[in-house]
């Protein structure tokens, strides 16, 4: 390395292609967030639900192993509840990871004004956003649809082909309703640090918008005598897809098109907060 | 990977010799925020090596900088960096640029090294070449000792250099400082200056230097706009401004008479005498021992013969009167 030169040189290699230059915010942003031990540690108890689930499937497939343990083999069916559980135990997980590890994502790049030094690059605000989301994006995949997908192969070899094919839906569903709870999550968690620049308020925020809006919910239908209210109650409206999507017999006042239709509102509006917000400059008019 | 494009190699050739292109060319440029006119029709051609932008506290400098680096959308008329436009190829343009803002810009819980090499990556530099030039860049600084420090625990100076490091470790052609000596002690300023000039007469880069310590671009520019109230007060060559003060003489004579004024306009210059001090401009051709001539055949006792100059701050404060 040529440490020993102290003179100015100028630069005319070869440079990365522009298409990949948000993996370099991807990259730096991931080893930030697992210098914490406690975000490490938190990754790796993630993975406990799943790896359950894995000896839940084995055990499922092993009638004898149950019949010695004097368990009938009908107790654990592995079907789409089976699924709709991991989903939601997995989603429960990914929101507490995201209200870790989000806020911190963006708001000390605007605390610490380090935004003109991104934006007087070759390198523009939704290329920022894309890095910074697909950290958040990478790791709850890696904690949702992933392990999911994992276990859902691994039964599919068990049970045979024809179960398999039979219910690929799963399969499907997983994935999108995994994609649709982390795309939320992520855009809230990113706009609302981007709102305050405070990590830790951020973090509360987020907190805030998930348990407080049920409560506002519950409060606006006990006084409104409606069911509208559950419509600022993001993780109802989730809940509502999901038990769409995994066909699930479960009482919920809301179907999942109306509810995705709100979540994509909500969406749309963290994304306006965001590109609003993630500025070079912001102008005082 | 790619190598860089045609725009990169265009500008290096406009660094050799007179540039065929001007650095920064503004025709009309407006800039408003709400209903207020921050730039008001701003027009000129900046071809120096390194150019000052000058003017009090709201005159537009940072937004004009701003403006050229996408920051800010003009309502009207346009700009363009290196031939550029900054409405079409604002890309191109800004990987040319390096850009050290006047404020705080860091990210705390970094070291300068990761810091520096992730600004280089993000301008297009490979991972291993970022991040070898990152030494180079904080060493060249100054920075080297304490390249392995969080950003977060540098002094102000300390972090004005890392901003100017993250500025040119992916060798740009166009390095755009934002009052880099703002809250810098003497010693800090000094040694700030002397490396913007050791970068502009490295020839490597361009410079644009805002600012509104006077010194600070009279010491680092040949070139200066001065800004007031969105406008263009008064634009000066300064190396121009420089030759030609060789011209304006000022004298302290004693024993003089009418006849060595009229010697003296004899040879073409015009003089201006009141008392015994004597101003005038050297015509072509006359050199000052022409004038010492004159006075030893007249027995005239010259105690004191001042090339007058008009320093940037004469300059500036008749563009603020105009």
């Amino acid at each position: 390395m040529a440490v020993y030169r102290r003179n100015y040189r100028p630069y005319s290699g070869a440079q990365t292609a522009e298409w990949s230059r948000f993996l370099v915010l991807f990259r730096y942003s991931r080893r930030n967030l697992f210098r914490s031990k406690i975000q490490t540690g938190f990754f790796v108890l993630c993975f406990f639900y799943p790896i359950a689930c894995l000896v839940m499937i084995y055990l499922a497939h092993s009638a004898s192993f149950l019949a010695k343990l004097g368990v009938p083999s009908q107790l654990i069916s592995i079907d789409n509840m089976f699924f709709f559980r991991y989903m939601s135990v997995q989603g429960v997980l990914a929101f507490l990871m995201t209200a870790f590890a989000g806020p911190g994502l963006i708001s000390p790049d605007l605390a610490n004004g380090a935004l003109p030094l991104y934006f007087c690059r070759p390198f523009s605000r939704a290329e920022y956003v894309l890095g910074k989301s697909s950290v958040l994006g990478i790791l709850l995949s890696q904690i949702t649809w992933i392990p999911g997908l994992v276990l859902f192969t691994i039964q599919g070899s068990f049970a045979g082909a024809s179960w398999t094919w039979n219910n690929l839906w799963i399969a499907g569903s997983l994935v999108v309703a995994s994609l649709i709870w982390i795309a939320i999550l992520s855009l809230l968690a990113m706009a609302l640090s981007a709102w305050v620049k405070w990590r830790i308020v951020a973090g509360a925020l987020l907190l805030a918008v998930m348990f407080f809006g049920a409560g506002f919910a519950q409060a606006i239908n006990a006084v409104m005598h409606t069911d509208s209210g559950h419509f600022v109650d993001v993780a109802y409206l989730m809940a509502a897809v999901w038990i769409g999507l995994f066909k699930v017999d479960a009482e919920n006042s809301i179907t999942a098109f109306p509810a995705l239709i709100a979540l994509l509102v909500y969406c749309s509006f963290c994304l306006w907060l965001l590109m609003r917000k993630v500025r070079a400059y912001e102008v005082i008019r | 990977m790619t190598q860089p494009g045609a725009p990169v190699s265009e500008s290096r050739n406009s660094l050799t010799g007179a540039p065929s292109v001007p650095l920064i060319e503004l025709n009309g440029l407006t800039v408003r925020f709400g209903d207020r006119d921050i730039l008001r029709g701003l027009t000129a051609s900046l071809r120096g090596r390194a150019i000052g932008l000058l003017g009090p506290n709201g005159a537009g400098k940072s937004t004009l900088i701003n403006t050229l680096l996408g920051f800010y959308k003009p309502v009207g008329g346009s700009a363009k960096v290196f031939g550029q436009d900054i409405g079409t190829n604002l890309r191109n343009i800004r990987s040319l640029v390096g850009y050290m803002p006047e404020n705080d810009a860091f990210i705390s819980k970094m070291n300068a090294v990761s810091f520096v090499r992730m600004m280089g990556e993000l301008s297009g530099l490979p991972s291993r070449v970022a991040l070898e030039r990152a030494h180079e860049a904080l060493f060249y600084v100054g920075l080297a000792e304490a390249r392995y420090r969080q950003l977060g625990t540098y002094s102000l100076g300390m972090k004005q250099l890392a901003k100017l490091a993250q500025a040119i470790v992916h060798g740009p052609k166009l390095l755009i400082l934002d009052e880099p000596t703002n809250g810098l002690d003497p010693s800090a300023r000094q040694r700030m200056v002397r490396m913007v000039r050791e970068i502009r007469d490295s020839r490597e880069m361009r410079i644009v230097l805002c600012s509104h310590l006077l010194r600070d671009v009279e010491d680092t520019c040949d070139e200066v706009l001065i800004l007031k109230q969105g406008q263009i007060a008064h634009y000066s060559d300064l190396d121009e401004e420089r030759r030609s003060n060789k011209r304006f003489v000022e004298l302290e004579i004693y024993g003089a008479n009418g006849d060595f004024t009229a010697a003296i306009e004899k040879l073409g210059c015009e003089c201006a005498v009141a008392a015994n001090r004597m101003k005038m401009v050297l015509a072509d051709g006359i050199e000052t021992r022409d004038i010492f001539r004159i006075a030893a055949e007249q027995q005239v006792r010259i105690r004191r013969l001042n090339f007058r100059r008009d320093t940037l701050e004469d300059i500036f404060l008749k563009a603020m009167e105009s």
